[in-house]
């Protein structure tokens, strides 16, 4: 840490590193967006933007305060703060435009914390894990509670049991509209296919007459 | 400048709230995890609180919030509220943010869409 920025003090005259994958992003960016990656622990959220991004996803706390804490009975009421961390990682694309990527851990009681990182998001891309299906519900519901427009991606286990698609659409409940997709979080296309499927979903949300 | 100044700091505070002197909400609109960030031209002055300029060293090239909190280790509301600071001292400067409405708009979403379809 301290020789990280005295380094960076000698740099201070010369331009940022601006490479894509470096830690600045390129100066002719001009605007960001961003998109929720979501799921329980282990469904590959992490996974999946490390494959996706330009940098190494990195790693930040959230924080609920008390007052958000009092909406899980199984917290105590205790003064105590809870953080849960987010894993996220970056994406450039056309040059001058920056895609976040938030993975969000799925659990109810972590609603709040999504709250502020829900705003002005794009859209959620929620991960399942055909081995327990149930897991994802939480997310699911949270995404729902937020309006937050989603598209369902099934991330392919070796030991994960096969399921046809109306089966897991009558298992997680989805609207017929909601883009059921397979990836696999460790391959970069079929990652990035995924996350045009929903991208493709919100331009039909976004278009749709309402 | 005639903006107020942080007071000279007598230790390197670890609680996060501690650094921020209490403050939760940053003064104005608060800077979104994804707003885009980048040290003025300005020189910064010496009286400077150490985190407000550990803050400035990762903010010498376009930076987002969210990424600027990961690299000093502190949950982005910590960042965002020194950033506000910051960023009414005039150290540094934002890239305008996409207005929340726009964030619907079709042609952004298309934008978007052309982007991922180019990385295939």
């Amino acid at each position: 840490m301290v020789s990280k920025a005295a380094s960076e003090t000698l740099a201070e005259a010369d331009p940022p590193p601006v490479a894509a994958g470096g830690k600045y992003l390129d100066s002719n960016v001009s605007g960001a967006a961003k998109i929720l990656v979501v799921g329980p622990l282990g469904v590959g959220k992490t996974t999946l933007i490390g494959t996706v991004s330009e940098i190494e996803p990195l790693s930040t706390e959230a924080s609920m305060t008390q007052a958000s804490v009092r909406v899980d009975p199984h917290v105590d009421s205790g003064k105590r703060t809870t953080t849960v961390a987010l894993d996220f990682g970056r994406l450039t694309i056309d040059g001058d435009l920056v895609l976040y990527l938030f993975g969000t851990p799925g659990q109810q009681r972590f609603l709040p914390a999504w709250q502020d990182l829900a705003k002005g998001a794009l859209g959620a891309l929620a991960l399942v894990d055909t081995r327990d299906l149930t897991a994802s519900f939480d997310a699911l519901g949270n995404l729902e509670d937020l309006d937050l427009p989603f598209a369902v991606a099934v991330n392919v286990f070796p030991s994960g049991p096969r399921y046809d698609a109306d089966d897991i659409r009558t298992a997680l409940d989805l609207l017929p509209e909601t883009p059921l997709v397979t990836c696999d979080a460790r391959d970069r296309v079929s990652s990035i296919r995924a996350l045009i499927a929903l991208v493709r979903h919100l331009i039909n949300v976004a278009t749709e007459p309402s | 400048m005639t903006a107020e100044r942080p007071e000279v700091p007598r230790a390197s505070a670890i609680r996060p709230y501690v650094i921020t002197r209490g403050r939760t909400e940053s003064e104005g609109e608060p800077l979104s995890w994804e707003s885009l960030v980048m040290t003025a031209e300005a020189a910064f002055p010496a009286t400077l609180q150490p985190e407000h300029i550990a803050i400035l060293k990762h903010c010498e090239g376009l930076i987002s919030v969210a990424e600027v909190a990961a690299h000093l280790g502190q949950p982005p509301s910590v960042a965002q509220v020194l950033l506000s600071d910051l960023l009414r001292w005039g150290l540094i400067v934002t890239r305008p943010p996409i207005p929340p409405a726009e964030h619907t708009d079709v042609t952004m979403l298309r934008k978007v869409l052309h982007g991922l379809e180019s990385c295939l």
